[in-house]
Order: structure tokens, then C-alpha cells, then sequence
């Protein structure tokens, strides 16, 4: 039997046996976050309650919730929307909190792509934010079927016969994906089931990978700088607040963190309140019709750059295309193969890589919302071409680039 | 004594792995499509009262079938099914490239996916877009003045052979 003091306090009670004040140490008073750093480093904690939300709104929808063909629609549109108190609330916070989640992680991606934070010992932090990323498009997805309106089926329908692997005519994964020819009631349930469950505990479990990683090489700042954390935290530590380089994250830079929150969610709840619709396609509100295609197709926003890569070639082109362009942002520590860590305004050519990559995915997002026809389609094809031709022109400009 | 340690743990590895492979055949099995989804199937269309450059949309296994009476001024094609003395275009209605509905335009006879782009001929050939491949024929049977689909006759053996369809 290990040997207990007698405890003067709650406090000494539970970190006799937990060892709180070390876990209080390591996680929040002396997890050192660097002073030289602006709003954009709020994101991660800004992404962290915006789950959050997504978490407690959706336990709201589950309770009235029904997973079967028959009943989904009108348990979302009839008893949720009309019959539950607040039960709008709940779902137009899910909606809306769905979107800006996806807004807020490429804001965070291209923080990170920016000011070269996926480099130098910070690869897995990177490496760990891509697979949320994925994780978090799957949620996506999945969550985007359970209404089993117009938009859900056709979404359900074009989504899985990708796995078809075009000429490879894989039909027989599309209908096992599938658990029938067609999507239903299957098909339903088990994205149901990966939406409320299993995606969701694997997101949880990425997301503590993803703050793992980021404990041991510290967040960036805004010069790229590299210091002597433990050097910086003793200035800190012997009261010289002012001289020292670092802040404890717990409560110093959470204070900030929950400021920029504060402002993030006036936005938030101004959406949700006042313009919910745009998280609402009117498609959807048609109920799932399996003999009936709406006249245009298009995923929600975040998802139109990578949709408008697949359309403009022929189909197994267009796969393959689709394909890399969902991975290769995960080859980014790997293909930037300069030595510096530095705001991209200070690395010559790649200044310009990062800015007509963001752009480049604007016009893919904005033309992918576009109907398949005419100029569009050639913009589309040319943006396309584009962001493959960035990506190969990575690893040759970054190699030029000259050592700061 | 060691080598009784590594013994036990080459046992407890060999045994975990083999009841890891069959519970990962037990998860397979579980996302097959039941059985009552395979066995649902066939649809028998009466075509006798077709018209001519009307499309007609059956559901066969939760899809839509596209039968189209063709005109005598529509060109023939060796994927034609041929009841009586009339010719139809008999197909599963999902676009090639990603299994959109296309929507028939009676006046051009084609069809056009609205999708991505995709266009066919009123026989389901390829025109325009990323389709790769024609409309697919469902298995199909004629019997008198009815189009048995989900049962494969002679006729849908031989386009089968031909390459016709897949």
C-alpha cells in the first residue's frame, strides 16, 4: 500500500492521488505559448468550441432523431423544426457550426501554411491537423445524409460511386459501401451510425494526438523564431514577465483565446439567428426521390474546390485528379524543401505560391457553385491545371529558395 | 525461461491475429446488402401502350430504367430491344460518370446530365462529357408485349457477349 498523508484541503486530497498540480503544470501554468503572435494563433482553440457546440447541439438533435428512410425527414422537418422547443435552435446551430468549422480550419491551415509551421520538428502537427481535416469532411458527409432529402440521396449517390473507381467498375465496394444497389435504408443507418459515433470518437482521439504533438515543439510566432522555451520560461517564472519571450498558455493566452471567441461568436450566432438559410440548401427540403435528380448538384461550399478539380476532366482522369488533390496537402512538410521558417512575405518566390495557391482555391470554390457550361468550365479547367502545377512547382522553388 | 515467455507470447499473438482476421470477416459480412435487398427484384413492364419518343421511367432495385419507344425516324442501333415490331431503348438511368438521372430532350433526341455535363444519344451512346461509357442495359427478358427486367433472355446474352453493355 503506497504511504497518504492526511490532507489539508481538497486540492491536496486529489493531487495526492491524481497529481493534479503537475498535470495543471504540464498542460496550462507552465505550457509556454510565445508572445510574438497574433489572432490568427486563437483558431485552434476558437475549432476546439466550435466542436464543442457541434457535440452538445447534436446530442439535442439525436433524441429526436430517426434513422430509417421512412421517418428521417419528417423527424428532422416536422417534429424538430416545428414540434420540439428550441428544437430550431439546435439544428440551426449544427448547421451553421458545421460551416464555420470548415472556415475556421482553412483559416487555421493556411496560418500554418503562411508562416511555415509545419517544418522543423512541427511536421507531425500537420501531419495530424490533415487527418482531422479528413475526419472532419467525413463527419461532414455523413452528417449531411441523415435529413434524406433531394440534396442528401444525390450527395449519398455521386459521393459512394466514386469508390467505383471509374474504369475499374468497382460496383461491388459502391454496393457493399452502400449495403444495397441504391442508397437507403442501409445506407442510412451506417452513416448514421459513423456520424454519431464512430467519427466522432475518432475526432476526439485525433484531436489529443493533435495537441500532443504541438507539446513538445512549441507553437510558432510570427518571425519564425527559434528560442530557448526553457530559458524564456525561468525569465518568466523569476517575475520578469516583460523581458521574457514566453506566456503561459493557462490563463494568459487563454484570455485571449476566449476574446477572439467572444468575437467569433457574435458571428456565429448572428448566422445562426439571422442568416441559418445559407447552411440550408432549399434542395434538401425536397424529401429523398431515387427517380428524381435535381437539376444541379453541388456539394456545400467547403467541399466545392476539390469537387470542381473532379469535373472538369474525363472520368477516370478526373478520379485520379480528385484523388491526389484530397491527400496532397498531407505532402506539404515534405515538398516545401527550403530550411526556413519564416511568414511567406519573407521567402521570395514562395510568397507568391502561397498567395496564387489561396486564390486558386477561391476560384475553384466559386466555379464549382457555377453550372458545368461554357467559360466556366474553362476557368475550371484552368484553375484546376493550376493547382497541380503549384504543387509541382513546390519542391523546385522552395529548393532555389535562399537560406535567411 | 525466456524462451517459455516467447512461447506464450507467439501463442497469445497467433491466436489474437487469427480472432482479429475473423472478426474483420464478421464486420465485412455485416456491411453486405442483406439478403432480402438481393432478393427483391424483378420489374415486368408493359410496353404495349407505349408512344413514341416518350420517355418512360420504371424503378427496378431503387433505380430508374429508362424505356423509350423510338420513332421510325430515329436511327436503329444494335442495342435496341425489339418487341413485337417496335424498337425501345430500354436502360438503367443513372449517368455513367457519377450515376446522375439524365433528363431526356425529346426534340434533340438525346440525353443530358445536368451534373456534369454529360450528353447521350437516344440509343444511350456517349456524345459529350465526361461519360466514359454507354448507358448500361439492365438484364432483360422480353416475353410477348412485356419487358421482364432482372431476368437475362437470349436477346440481353447476346448484347452481353457483343460488349454491348457491361
Amino acid at each position: 500500500m503506497a504511504h497518504f498523508e492526511k490532507a489539508n484541503s481538497i486540492g491536496e486530497w486529489l493531487d495526492q492521488r491524481l497529481a493534479v498540480e503537475t498535470l495543471k503544470k504540464v498542460m496550462q501554468t507552465e505550457y509556454w505559448i510565445p508572445k510574438n503572435i497574433n489572432f490568427l494563433w486563437a483558431m485552434g482553440m476558437v475549432l476546439a468550441a466550435t466542436f464543442g457546440i457541434l457535440l452538445v447541439s447534436g446530442i439535442f438533435l439525436l433524441m429526436y432523431y430517426k434513422p430509417d428512410t421512412a421517418t428521417a425527414f419528417d423527424s428532422v422537418n416536422y417534429t424538430i423544426m416545428t414540434e420540439v422547443g428550441y428544437g430550431w435552435l439546435w439544428r440551426h446551430i449544427h448547421g451553421v457550426g458545421a460551416s464555420l468549422v470548415f472556415l475556421i480550419i482553412y483559416i487555421h491551415m493556411f496560418t500554418g501554411i503562411y508562416y511555415g509551421s509545419y517544418k522543423k520538428g512541427r511536421e507531425l502537427i500537420w501531419l495530424s491537423g490533415m487527418l482531422l481535416f479528413v475526419v472532419f469532411s467525413a463527419e461532414a458527409f455523413s452528417g449531411y445524409m441523415l435529413p434524406w432529402g433531394q440534396m442528401s440521396y444525390w450527395a449519398g449517390m455521386v459521393i459512394t460511386n466514386l469508390f467505383s473507381g471509374g474504369s475499374l467498375e468497382a460496383y461491388g465496394l459502391v454496393e457493399w459501401i452502400r449495403g444495397d444497389y441504391v442508397p437507403a435504408d442501409a445506407f442510412l443507418t451506417r452513416f448514421f451510425m459513423l456520424h454519431v459515433l464512430l467519427l466522432p470518437l475518432v475526432i476526439i482521439g485525433v484531436i489529443v494526438l493533435h495537441f500532443g504533438t504541438l507539446r513538445i515543439p512549441h507553437v510558432n510566432n510570427q518571425d519564425g523564431e527559434e528560442f530557448d522555451f526553457e530559458e524564456a520560461a525561468e525569465l518568466y517564472k523569476a517575475g520578469k514577465v516583460k523581458e521574457s519571450k514566453v506566456i503561459p498558455f493557462s490563463p494568459v493566452f487563454l484570455s485571449k483565446d476566449v476574446f477572439v471567441m467572444g468575437i467569433y461568436f457574435i458571428l456565429f450566432f448572428y448566422l445562426t439567428f439571422y442568416h441559418f438559410q445559407f447552411a440550408m440548401d432549399p434542395v434538401n427540403f425536397d424529401p429523398a426521390d431515387g427517380l428524381k435528380t435535381p437539376a444541379h448538384i453541388y456539394p456545400e461550399w467547403y467541399f466545392l474546390w476539390s469537387y470542381e478539380i473532379l469535373r472538369p476532366f474525363s472520368k477516370d482522369l478526373g478520379l485520379v485528379a480528385f484523388a491526389v488533390a484530397q491527400v496532397i496537402f498531407f505532402a506539404l512538410p515534405f515538398l516545401d524543401r527550403s530550411p526556413n521558417v519564416a511568414p511567406a512575405s519573407r521567402r521570395g518566390l514562395f510568397k507568391y505560391w502561397f498567395w496564387i495557391m489561396l486564390v486558386d482555391m477561391l476560384v475553384l470554390t466559386f466555379m464549382g457553385k457555377l453550372p458545368p457550361q461554357g467559360i466556366w468550365n474553362t476557368i475550371g479547367l484552368v484553375a484546376a491545371l493550376t493547382f497541380f502545377a503549384l504543387w509541382i512547382a513546390l519542391p523546385i522553388i522552395t529548393k532555389s529558395e535562399k537560406k535567411l | 525461461m525466456s524462451n517459455r515467455r516467447d512461447f506464450m507470447g507467439m501463442a497469445l499473438g497467433g491466436f489474437t491475429a487469427l480472432g482479429g482476421v475473423a472478426a474483420l470477416y464478421a464486420m465485412k459480412r455485416s456491411w453486405d446488402p442483406l439478403p432480402s435487398v438481393k432478393a427483391a427484384g424483378f420489374t415486368t413492364v408493359d410496353v404495349s401502350g407505349a408512344q413514341e419518343n416518350v420517355l418512360n421511367v420504371e424503378k427496378w432495385r431503387g433505380k430508374p430504367i429508362f424505356v423509350l419507344k423510338k420513332s421510325k425516324d430515329m436511327k436503329a442501333d444494335d442495342r435496341d430491344v425489339i418487341v413485337g415490331s417496335d424498337r425501345f431503348h430500354v436502360s438503367i438511368g443513372l449517368c455513367t460518370h457519377l450515376g446522375c438521372i439524365p433528363a431526356y430532350i425529346p426534340d434533340d433526341h438525346k440525353f443530358l446530365c445536368a451534373c456534369h455535363g454529360g450528353e447521350f444519344d437516344a440509343s444511350g451512346h456517349e456524345i459529350f462529357g465526361p461519360p466514359p461509357s454507354p448507358l448500361e442495359i439492365p438484364p432483360f427478358k422480353v416475353d410477348g408485349t412485356t419487358i421482364v427486367l432482372g431476368e437475362s433472355g437470349p436477346e440481353y446474352k447476346k448484347m452481353l457477349d457483343a460488349g454491348l453493355t457491361v
